[in-house]
């Protein structure tokens, strides 16, 4: 076992733990590339969650009823909540919330790109709770297993509370499908739209992803694009025939050999394009983010000053 | 690293509150457990933070909070002198004793 | 020596629901009107932690009002939902007080506006839990705290903005002078809030302004702030006669419920 340990260089200890899922910790060795892709992974994650609460909350003054009401103001404030928990996470590895934020600001760090199409009625609340939560569980759920602990430790906690919100969405998609034919139309009308951009959400195609095979080799990343995609349009098109909806692609069929659905190819022209800050809300969601930091600072300041006058008389008393 | 001059990032950082680690009692009777971090001003705020943020689904019922940078750690790299000599101790385990099977109560 | 007043009125208070129907409807739709402020400030909070504290406030009035307006249906007998009362009553019909339908301003606004409400709220409902009508203690039990830990985290604010910088010191003033004329009309009782004081069912508010004074300058004078002159009370909310900034929350909260009439969300 000495030997071993002599032949082996920090790197490949560490992959070695890796590989015998033992979790890595904050203080330990780690290489640089990791720690990086890490700040960057996580606190683009933080940065989805934070700017994921625009368009839902969008709609949190004009919820239909007082239960949505609650219901929708209750997950919005879930995503600060899991923002908070991943920048925590993302803190933990020599960052400062300060300078994701600034990362964030400075349109140098990106978020989910789905956050940047715009919730135009009712539906999208179920859109985005049924679909784009439906995605992001997907996603979240392996990293629960990922292999640097306080982000699995995230994860854990932003699953367990994220189950009520995909719920939420299918019920409010199931509700408008059982009622008026206003409501149907709204559904329809409102999966037209949200259908082609999740399915963007799990990102390039595998071929177009250079990075994914280091980020599963270090178990920060659990399954491909593809292998995500392919099973959440195995999940949904069933619901969606559920609720009578239909799915917008043509493409969509049943495949007996493969046991799974094909489906048409995502636009990546316009994928790439609101990537590149051309999606309908790309600038009021940043402009939202900056307002928010800006008009606050003289909230964080006050209390910073008063924190330092209050230990300072206490200084003097003591 | 800390002797160096303050780079602009550190200035800026200067307005962030400070971070702060949260410990919960889930129930009377348990443990407080770390359960994440989170930034206050001071500590009548870092505990209310906490019971906004980490207790909104009756998850506690007390709240500590420690600012992150009172918290000493062991270091990695002494893990193997500081944890492991306990491994060969199995005397310090009752399954280490035969006790006959006759007698009751031990 | 207040808890036995409202008891011994208990039989002539349960023989009117007409007369507290209108007065549950006034608290339901205080406690709404605020969450709904209070709930435009998600995601867009100085910090992620205080949007948390915001979300929390906002949901707690909510879950409030709904208690309320659950029972102003039940006492209305007309098969009225809460939904109804809340979706489809016009702005004179609405009963809150000026003070909670006031916009959101900048953060010293809404921790000014939130002050002044907790401080009511929370001697408002430790009495009420004790009143004689035992639907509306139970709500009050409940709701009693939550609003203790909203005048908590709202006193110390006005704390730390007071005793903060030179910049939040100059926005808490603003904000002061701003508000503070709504502040009276808390504690005004219209006539229908009188003949429940008359009955035992509401406390003379008399009492509850010497406990609200003695917190009010026990705040004012950490914060390092003078107390106020008394201002000019701005009346009529809880007559209907609002704000204008009432009409335009109003057309976002009803939307849905006007553009899509008589439908179940």
């Amino acid at each position: 076992m000495e030997t071993l340990e002599k032949v082996l260089t920090p790197e490949e200890q560490f992959q070695a733990r890796i590989d015998a899922d033992i979790r890595i910790e904050p203080k330990d060795w780690m290489p640089d590339a990791y720690r990086k892709t890490l700040i960057r992974q996580i606190s683009q994650h933080a940065h989805s969650e934070l700017v994921g609460m625009l368009p839902e909350g969008n709609w949190i003054t004009r919820a239909p009823s007082l239960k949505r009401k609650s219901i929708l103001l209750a997950k919005v404030q879930d995503e600060a909540g899991h923002g908070l928990y991943l920048y925590s996470a993302a803190e933990t590895l020599g960052t400062t919330r300060d300078q994701m934020l600034a990362d964030l600001h400075s349109g140098k760090a990106k978020y989910s790109s789905i956050f940047n199409y715009p919730t135009l009625s009712w539906a999208d609340m179920g859109c985005v709770g049924w679909l784009v939560d439906g995605a992001a569980i997907l996603n979240q759920v392996p990293l629960c297993r990922t292999s640097y602990g306080p982000y699995a430790r995230a994860m854990v906690r932003v699953c367990k509370e994220e189950s009520f919100h995909q719920r939420q969405g299918f019920e409010i998609m199931q509700t408008l499908c059982e009622g008026a034919t206003a409501q149907k139309e709204m559904a329809q009308e409102a999966l037209n739209r949200w259908w082609w951009p999740t399915l963007m959400m799990f990102g390039p195609k595998d071929s177009e992803s250079p990075n994914t095979a280091q980020s599963m080799n270090w178990r920060i990343k659990r399954f491909t694009n593809d292998e995500l995609r392919q099973k959440f349009v195995d999940m949904m098109v069933p619901q969606a025939e559920f609720l009578g909806l239909t799915v917008p692609d043509p493409a969509v069929k049943w495949n007996e050999a493969r046991q799974a659905y094909d489906f048409g190819e995502v636009n990546w022209e316009e994928f790439w394009a609101v990537v590149k800050g051309n999606g309908m809300c790309n600038h009021e969601r940043l402009q939202a983010r900056v307002q928010a930091h800006e008009a606050g600072a003289w909230v964080r300041e006050a209390a910073n000053a008063h924190a330092a006058k209050r230990a300072a008389r206490e200084a003097v008393a003591a | 690293m800390t002797t160096k001059t303050p780079s602009p990032q550190i200035n800026m950082n200067q307005s962030e509150w400070p971070l702060w680690e949260v410990f919960i009692r889930s129930k009377q009777g348990l443990d407080h457990k770390h359960v994440g971090s989170l930034h206050a001003a001071d500590a009548t705020m870092a505990v209310q933070n906490a019971r906004d943020v980490y207790t909104r689904r009756l998850e506690g019922v007390s709240i500590w909070v420690v600012e992150s940078t009172h918290i000493h750690a062991s270091n990695p790299d002494d893990s193997e002198a500081f944890f492991d000599p306990a491994a060969d101790k199995v005397y310090r385990h009752p399954t280490f004793y035969d006790v006959p099977d006759s007698i009751k109560h031990m | 020596m207040l808890t036995q007043d409202l008891s011994s009125a208990k039989a002539t208070a349960a023989a009117e629901p007409s007369l507290l129907f209108p007065y549950v409807l006034q608290l339901a739709d205080t406690s709404l009107i605020l969450a709904h402020r209070l709930s435009e400030w998600c995601g867009h909070g100085p910090i992620l932690e205080q949007d948390l504290a915001l979300a929390n406030i906002a949901l707690d009035l909510l879950g409030e009002a709904r208690s309320y307006y659950q029972y102003a249906a039940e006492l209305e007998g007309q098969g009225r939902t809460e939904d109804d009362l809340a979706y489809l009553r016009s702005a004179v019909e609405y009963r809150n007080p000026l003070l909670v339908e006031q916009p959101n301003g900048d953060f010293a606004h809404t921790i000014v506006r939130q002050f002044l409400f907790d401080n009511f709220h929370y001697h408002l409902l430790k009495t009420l839990k004790n009143g004689p009508d035992t639907h509306l203690a139970a709500i009050a039990e409940k709701s009693v705290k939550e609003a203790a830990y909203h005048l908590k985290w709202s006193s110390e604010w006005m704390i730390r903005l007071g005793d903060g910088t030179d910049e939040s010191r100059q926005r808490l003033d603003k904000a002061i002078a701003t508000l503070w004329r709504f502040a009276g009309e808390l504690t005004t009782p219209t006539a229908a809030e009188t003949t429940l004081q008359e009955i035992g069912v509401l406390p003379d508010y008399a009492t509850l302004l010497a406990e609200m004074q003695a917190h009010t300058e026990n705040v004012f004078a950490q914060a390092t702030v003078p107390l106020p002159a008394p201002a000019f009370a701005q009346l009529g909310g809880k007559t209907g006669r609002h704000s204008e900034h009432l009409g335009y929350l109003l057309s976002e909260l009803q939307y849905m419920q006007r553009t899509y009439p008589g439908l179940t969300w």
